[in-house]
């Protein structure tokens, strides 16, 4: 299983694509990629999340850092999650900072 | 900033490893490892066992090296492991000697007793794979959390309305309409009918991992598959069940439990942990080896001179709570409960057990109820002690409590029992269970807040079942109705179970109601069965701890047929929190005498000041008189009159100082809307001098 992230910086807005496996082992990098934007100010943190398969523990953390650290004045939204992924983030209840949208 | 202890300094193996620190105890990330942690006063020799998740066999398997031991405690990093996809335990070697209650066996595999997640048992019901030796798995987790702020709401014992809940049965039935039926999910989605009825404190029966399927077995009577339901049997302390949380499967039960706390607080609802440290998973002589049995047996359990289990909890072993080394891991689990996972209170299963010495003896100061009734992390949380066990040590009213311990009061409920049954001679019990049960709680030193009433709890009966069966019907137990108690003081109304006789169901109703508005207007601190509050039914199973169905689901369509009881209900607690008087007297704020010359609390009968306490009295009432938190300008006068003979009686009222006139707030005695009526909405009493409290019935009357 890929996984492949990639980060792009469109003006205020920050592009975030994520797939296969978001966890202990993935999200380290996540998040050192996101530290490189701290400082900026975000209006949006776009997450497009259609080929993650998988989100674990450290895998949501990665997105809550990414709210915490960077985006606390930012929408943080969450595109074409699939079910499985859109499960474990209601279940968990660590959801209440994020837009989910099936599509921008 | 680097530290110099983040680097391996030895291997074994494929494995990097170095010294590890004893404290904390259990498994913790540290900058490119996991440090392990685990102690015994007897073992000789420990290894770690490491699984791939789910796996069948373990992929490693690295001793603890001596080197690295400090006193009793094993203890290693180990590098690069992913702590998210693998599990482990131990395995220990040391003395077998049945008599010196030695059981050490070097191909047992042992879960870390301080493991902070299970595994195992993922997904509730899901049979698991019997040949498999290695059932119980250790599990390593995050332990951060986003709290938002929250913490603890320290809720002053006295306003606290306790509701008596379990986690899958709350919301398993098809009737709760909840996304993820049973789970710690679902309690979420029900939060807004908490608030609604008015309750601020939620008690989940056990939450610590345990095995529902220990005792599995079919029932011959219904054939259904029996399970360990309540959970009353735990297997990991510092665990919360993986099969209560709907994101169990995706090992998410530590975040789902907290994400709950915090929402729960944030609508003003504390939460207490119903925790069993009187006896465990394993059994007695002939149980398996889960964790203590294997990792040193003689310190955890109670054993007698010969070697066996003492059996104090009628469970097959006892707990060696006042061992100093056991006493530590209670106090680490209860720590951990209330500082990481922010939990407000914990009740305590068979908890005179918790009392006992390492010989079964009783205690006069026991360390372990001292140790916690003072120790700074848990200053704060209530304790509350189910102050009785299986061998006959009866506390009720003498719990060594050091002014913090409450006691679930056993003889409120038969108190409440017997006088709504209409009983002789049950004026006199009422009475002192109204006030706080002074005769078994000093008011000064231990307070009524040590009282915890309840009429119905999980053991016995529903409120429902409680009047409208004389008999248990526990059947699909499976054991010929022999088990459950038989002393439940319950009266089926005039049919046993289930009928469509209007007046016997009216008369039930009223019975419900009448139990409830005693429970809310007496000191002390009420506590509500769940489900009660929409006359849930157990069909006459009082003792459903292994009917995992729609005998023990809350059955959500009664809240719709009995919304009369609900609304009822509802409206009792408002009143009790909107009325200082109503609850126990805190000495260290409360000055509430009252002016108009009334006593605080005040006995009567049918006369005015005459209450009866006489062998064929049937009836009583109270006034409660003085000045509330929220009203201190005028007195609050409250009174109760409560009628349990099959006949109407009139009361003669007192007369009240001027400008203010008595109103009737409820009368069980009327069908709905005029059973009760919103706070401030009191209705007015036509006849000021008297009231007819109708047959079987109370009357709640406030003076305005």
């Amino acid at each position: 299983m890929e996984s492949l992230m990639t980060i792009e910086l469109a003006g205020n807005i920050l592009n975030v694509t994520l797939g296969g496996k978001l966890d202990a082992v993935r999200a380290p990098e996540l998040m050192e990629e996101l530290k490189k934007m701290s400082g900026q100010k975000l209006e949006k943190i776009i997450f497009y999340t259609a080929e993650l398969e998988y989100i674990s523990s450290a895998g949501l953390r990665a997105i809550i850092f990414a709210k915490q650290k960077i985006g606390l004045d930012s929408e943080i939204f969450f595109v074409g999650a699939q079910e499985a992924v859109l499960d474990v983030i209601n279940m968990s209840g660590l959801d209440n900072f994020l837009t989910i949208l099936d599509k921008v | 900033m680097i530290r110099v202890d983040t680097f391996a300094t030895d291997s074994f193996g494929d494995y990097d490893l170095r010294p590890g620190k004893p404290l904390p105890f259990g498994a913790t990330l540290v900058p490119g490892g996991v440090n392990f942690s685990v102690y015994s006063s007897h073992a000789k020799y420990c290894e770690l066992v490491l699984f791939n998740k789910h796996e069948f066999e373990p992929f490693a398997v690295i001793p603890f090296p001596d080197s690295y031991r400090i006193g009793n405690v094993f203890t290693m990093v180990v590098f690069d492991l992913d702590f998210e996809s693998i599990e482990y335990g131990f395995r220990m070697d040391g003395p077998f000697n049945f008599q010196e209650g030695h059981w050490f066996n070097k191909e047992k595999f042992l879960m870390d007793p301080y493991a902070k997640a299970c595994g195992g048992r993922d997904i509730w019901g899901v049979e698991p794979d019997w040949s498999n030796p290695y059932q119980f798995r250790s599990r390593i987790i995050m332990d951060d959390f986003d709290w938002e702020g929250d913490k603890p709401l320290e809720i002053p014992m006295r306003d606290l309305i306790i509701y008596e809940m379990h986690v899958r049965g709350f919301t398993k039935h098809a009737s709760a309409k909840v996304k993820y039926p049973g789970t710690f999910a679902a309690m979420r989605e029900k939060i807004p009918y908490l608030k609604e009825l008015g309750i601020n404190c939620a008690e989940l029966m056990p939450i610590y991992e345990f095995d529902e399927f220990e005792n599995s077995r079919i029932s011959e009577a219904s054939g259904e598959r029996l399970m360990n339901y309540w959970g009353y049997s735990t297997v990991g302390f510092f665990a919360p069940k993986a099969g209560y949380a709907a994101s169990g499967k995706y090992s998410m039960q530590v975040d789902e439990v907290k994400t709950l706390v915090k929402e729960l607080h944030k609508s003003g609802i504390e939460v207490i942990l119903d925790v069993v440290f009187n006896h465990t998973a394993e059994g007695n002589e002939k149980g398996p080896y889960i964790s203590f049995r294997g990792i040193d047996n003689k310190t955890y359990y109670m054993l007698t001179p010969e070697g066996y289990y003492f059996n104090f909890s009628g469970c097959g072993n006892t707990l060696n709570c006042n061992n100093p080394v056991v006493r530590s891991m209670i106090l680490d689990c209860l720590r951990y409960w209330a500082s990481e996972y922010h939990i407000d209170g914990f009740r305590f299963d068979l908890a005179t057990i918790l009392g006992r010495n390492q010989d079964g003896s009783p205690m006069h100061n026991p360390p372990l109820l001292e140790t916690l009734a003072f120790d700074p992390v848990l200053g704060k949380v209530k304790l509350i002690a189910e102050a009785w066990d299986a061998g006959g040590l009866y506390q009720v009213g003498s719990f060594p409590s050091w002014g913090r311990w409450a006691e679930w009061n056993g003889k409120y409920r038969d108190n409440v029992r017997k006088f709504i049954k209409g009983e002789t001679g049950q004026v006199a019990g009422l009475v002192q269970s109204i006030q706080g049960s002074p005769d078994l709680y000093d008011s000064y030193y231990r307070g009524t807040c040590a009282s915890i009433n309840f009429v119905t709890c999980h053991d016995g009966f529903t409120l429902m079942d409680l009047v409208s069966y004389d008999g248990k019907h526990n059947e699909a137990n499976g054991e010929g109705n022999s088990d459950g108690s038989n002393d439940n003081d319950s009266w089926n109304c005039g049919w046993e179970g289930e009928t469509d006789d209007h007046y016997v169901n009216r008369l039930r109703e009223k019975q419900i109601k009448n139990a409830l508005s005693i429970l809310l207007i007496s000191h002390g601190v009420p506590m509500i069965l769940s489900g009660d509050e929409f006359g849930n039914t157990q069909y006459g199973n009082n003792n459903a701890y292994c009917q995992d169905n729609e005998i023990s689901w809350l059955d959500w369509d009664q809240l719709k047929k009995n919304i009369e009881i609900f609304n009822f209900v509802k409206r009792v607690v408002a009143f009790r929190k909107a009325h200082t008087i109503l609850k126990s007297r805190d000495y260290a704020i409360d000055d509430r005498p009252g002016e108009s010359g009334y006593p605080e609390i005040s006995w009567h009968g049918t006369k005015a000041w005459q209450a009866d306490f006489s062998a064929d009295s049937r009836c009583i009432a109270v006034m409660f008189c003085g000045k509330s938190l929220s009203n201190t300008e005028k007195d609050d006068l409250i009174y109760i009159a409560i009628n349990s003979h099959w006949e109407a009686h009139e009361f003669e009222l007192l007369g009240l100082p001027a400008g203010l006139s008595w109103h009737v707030f409820a009368n069980t005695d009327m069908p709905s809307p005029e059973d009760i009526f919103d706070l401030g909405d009191e209705k007015l009493l036509a006849i000021q001098s008297a009231i007819t409290v109708g047959a079987r019935s109370l009357v709640i009357l406030k003076a305005k």
